[in-house]
């Protein structure tokens, strides 16, 4: 019952979307405040009917209804908990609800924080944006129905992909759609302005806490999904160029580009058609992601051809926005004319080049990305693109952005003096000149992937830390350091952001360049050496766990004569499933990992142990933490509060703040 | 590349888990594989690590668990060990399983198309941008027309909090 109660409320929230589309759009272009007023509560009725009927499915995973075929596909009773829930979206049709949710959740945010923007703008951001519900509604209900009951429920489940039963699952998708679906309101934001046919500082400043939520939580996702790669594998890879992996990096690329770009529309009202056409183009990504991933396209255009439903419905909605939008931008975008008049050497310059490395790398991507189905469709080629290409099409744009980076950051409003922004950065380029030198000469005789990838990292952690001292101005050290904690949030927002991207790029070049790696064979209480630690085999057994059965081999790994830990690394097999899995037992330090594996019994005794001593390997993840606090510290920043003025205006209306 | 991103991503386009069930129980290189000589065996990592597993999900045979990869690594040291040179190696596989082996697409053919996509979008971004910067550079301040009061005082307002 709860379960067509569920079904039930996708329905009338479909129709809810529907409603929503059209009336506020008509409301705002007869300026009658009734019908723009409406946008408000209907887009709270759709959020709270898509959470009854995600509440609903989860209801179901987590009583074992089989009567529920996508239950029956994707749980089984012996589940842990934690994975019957997460098992909601661990799968095509519960993950669009999700989907869904999110973008109705994000609907209701900006009716409930949108206070303070021009009653018109308002209704169609509102429109817009349920509109996109529309789709994504009627792709669920007509394509990928998850309510569908069996007409025969089994006695037990198949249960979940055992890869998926793992933490990083759990949260991995959430945080993803999170931040592609985000990106749905800095498009309605874009459509509705070139309807509205305006856009000014006011414009910027509003969508800018938008993008950055959305660039946040794609943070998040990307760096949880490249961790748990990391130790699930069982080699700790942590980026693999895969569609997929791609299909979520080329928004992210996009919604930092439209973050930054959004900052001169802000202060300098320019690059305004820009930055409209980048926030379209950022959603479309995130569709042309969907589209990858859903309709199976990549792997084989044969396969899409046998079965082209869910392909070709999501392959209509980027069609329809896509095409949708990017017209209203041919027909109104001249309109928008920009204001601000800067030299070449300012720090608007500084930021279209920040927007042509990122947008021109993400076409890269992109290019590496279709690349098989383009050469297969028109030149009956069948070929792959694989991380040989990426690594070496998109890391020379990285290196740039991080060169430059500093000294963009630097530089003053409209003109620049491109001597003195970069002298207060001396300390930095001399200590990063002699980080890379020390690396280079300690290193024997490898390649200069690590020495270049200190210098980065080192030169963009050192240029944060002089970009925050000198907003504290001139004066006194004491004085300065009084105001460094006073300094706007967003301030250290930018800092911080810039040293993760720092840290981040110290810790793939620490891993790439003197990662060590060591396979044999193991015998039982004999010692082996892998950089300087020695790794001892003590024993291997085997373990029951709730719906697997484990080979379990435990390590003792000491140096120089000191334990340090016990590892048990573990191979898993699953029944139900008939799968086995790696699990990788590591040994996390602040300096470098130790990695260890252990792969299958010998024919004259002993096991075959993998062991990896990795460097700097949090360093990556850890980054990524610094780059979404620092994210989230210019979302706290309280120019950003923008319901905050709304409150103060219309107490009456009980919008809630914050 | 890895079972485990395949496996997301059969799930989530819906095939569900019952074709994942290829996964097989061995591990990458195995001891055994590994080639006496430390410099033979480098360049056959290296190499490895540009051929495709053919029966995998874009996963180089270097870090795959499939038979086939297996057979394909044994087939790089075997010709190796036999003297060729790298280069041969590699014409000697895309001979066999055909250019889809190739991690790294040449640049023959079409394939031009790939590989100059980046560099010349780069340079049309930084022509238009650097006009763009130059139009900006001479443009006139534009006069605060376009806005009327109550607009200019609600902006005042908003970038005043």
């Amino acid at each position: 019952m709860i379960v067509e109660l569920g079904h039930f409320a996708l329905i009338l929230a479909f129709l809810v979307a529907c409603v929503q589309a059209v009336v506020p759009l008509i409301g705002a272009h007869q300026r009658w405040p009734g019908w723009m007023a409406m946008a408000e509560p209907a887009a709270n009725a759709q959020f709270m009917l898509t959470a009854f009927s995600f509440g609903a499915l989860t209801y179901a995973f987590v009583t074992s209804d089989f009567s529920v075929a996508l239950v029956v596909q994707n749980s089984h009773s012996l589940k842990p908990m934690i994975y019957k829930i997460s098992g909601v979206w661990g799968n095509h049709e519960g993950s669009m609800l999700l989907w869904v949710l999110i973008l109705t959740l994000f609907g209701a945010m900006a009716a409930w924080f949108g206070g303070n923007l021009p009653p018109t703008l308002r209704a169609r951001v509102l429109a817009v944006q349920s509109s996109v519900s529309v789709a994504f509604f009627a792709f669920i209900i007509f394509t990928s129905n998850p309510f569908i009951r069996m007409n025969v429920p089994p006695f037990d489940g198949q249960d979940l992909n055992p890869l998926l039963q793992d933490p990083g699952l759990a949260f991995h998708p959430p945080f993803l759609y999170l931040g592609y679906v985000g990106l749905s309101i800095a498009f309605s934001f874009a459509v509705a302005a070139l309807i509205e046919g305006r856009v000014d500082a006011a414009w910027g400043r509003w969508v800018r806490p938008w993008t950055l939520l959305a660039w946040v939580n794609l943070t998040i996702g990307i760096g949880l999904g490249s961790w748990w790669a990391y130790y699930e594998l069982g080699w700790g890879g942590f980026w693999f160029w895969d569609p997929v992996e791609n299909a979520s990096f080329m928004p992210w690329l996009l919604a930092a580009a439209l973050l930054h770009s959004s900052i001169v529309v802000e202060k300098r009202e320019s690059l305004k058609s820009w930055t409209i056409l980048l926030a379209i183009l950022a959603f479309g990504f995130s569709l042309i992601g969907t589209f990858i991933v859903r309709s199976g396209v990549i792997t084989s255009v044969h396969a899409f051809a046998n079965d082209p439903e869910r392909g070709v419905f999501i392959l209509m909605i980027l069609g329809f926005f896509m095409g949708g939008a990017l017209t209203l931008f041919a027909a109104r975008a001249s309109a928008m004319e920009a204001k601000g008049v800067f030299s070449l050497a300012s720090r608007e310059s500084a930021l279209v080049m920040n927007n042509i490395l990122l947008a021109v790398s993400c076409f890269v991507v992109f290019i590496g990305t279709i690349w098989p189905l383009v050469a297969e469709m028109l030149f009956d080629r069948k070929l792959s693109v694989g991380p040989p290409f990426f690594d070496m099409a998109f890391t020379p744009f990285m290196v740039v952005l991080g060169a430059i980076l500093p000294v963009g950051a630097m530089m003053p409003w409209k003109r620049a003096d491109l001597g003195r922004s970069f002298r207060p950065l001396i300390p930095a380029f001399i200590l990063a000149v002699a980080v890379a030198v020390l690396a280079f000469s300690l290193q024997t005789g490898r390649s200069a992937l690590g020495p270049v990838g200190l210098f980065l990292g080192t030169w963009l952690i050192s240029g944060a830390l002089v970009d925050v001292w000198s907003r504290t101005g001139r004066g006194q050290v004491g004085g300065r350091l009084s105001r460094l904690g006073r300094l706007p949030r967003a301030d250290w927002g930018k800092a911080v952001a810039h040293g993760g991207l720092g840290v981040t790029m110290l810790g793939i070049a620490g891993l790439l360049a003197w990662q060590q790696e060591d396979i044999r064979v193991a015998q039982f209480n004999e010692p082996f050496e892998v950089a300087g630690f020695t790794l001892t085999l003590t024993d291997v057994q085997r373990v029951e766990g709730q719906n697997y059965v484990s080979t379990m081999g435990w390590v003792d790994l000491a140096r120089e004569g000191e334990a340090i830990a016990t590892l048990t690394p573990e191979k898993r097999f699953y029944p139900v499933a008939q799968m086995p899995t790696t699990e990788a037992a590591i040994d996390i330090g602040f300096w470098r990992d130790v990695y260890v594996v252990i792969g299958d019994p010998q024919a004259n005794g002993g096991w075959a142990i993998r062991t990896y001593y990795k460097p700097l390997a949090n360093w990556i993840w850890g980054g990524a933490i610094l780059m979404a606090l620092g994210g989230m510290l210019s979302i706290s920043d309280r120019r950003f509060r923008v319901a905050a003025g709304a409150a103060r205006r219309e107490p009456a209306a009980g919008v809630p703040a914050e | 590349m890895m079972r485990l991103v395949m496996a997301l991503w059969l799930a989530l386009a819906g095939l569900g888990p019952v074709m994942v069930v290829t996964a097989l129980p061995a591990h990458a290189v195995q001891p055994d594989e590994v080639l006496d000589d430390p410099a033979l065996e480098a360049r056959a990592r290296e190499l490895s690590r540009g051929l495709r597993c053919m029966v995998c999900r874009n996963e180089s045979i270097d870090e795959s668990n499939a038979e086939l990869a297996r057979d394909m690594r044994l087939l790089v040291r075997e010709r190796l060990v036999a003297g060729d040179s790298d280069q041969e190696v590699v014409t000697f596989i895309v001979d066999r399983y055909g250019e889809y082996a190739l991690l790294k697409p040449t640049t023959g053919g079409a394939n031009w198309l790939l590989w100059a996509a980046g560099p010349v979008m780069l340079l049309l971004a930084l022509g238009v941008g650097f006009s763009y910067l130059r139009g900006r550079q001479t443009a006139q301040e534009a006069g605060p027309g376009q806005l009327s009061e109550d607009e200019k005082a609600k902006l005042s307002k908003i970038l005043e909090d």
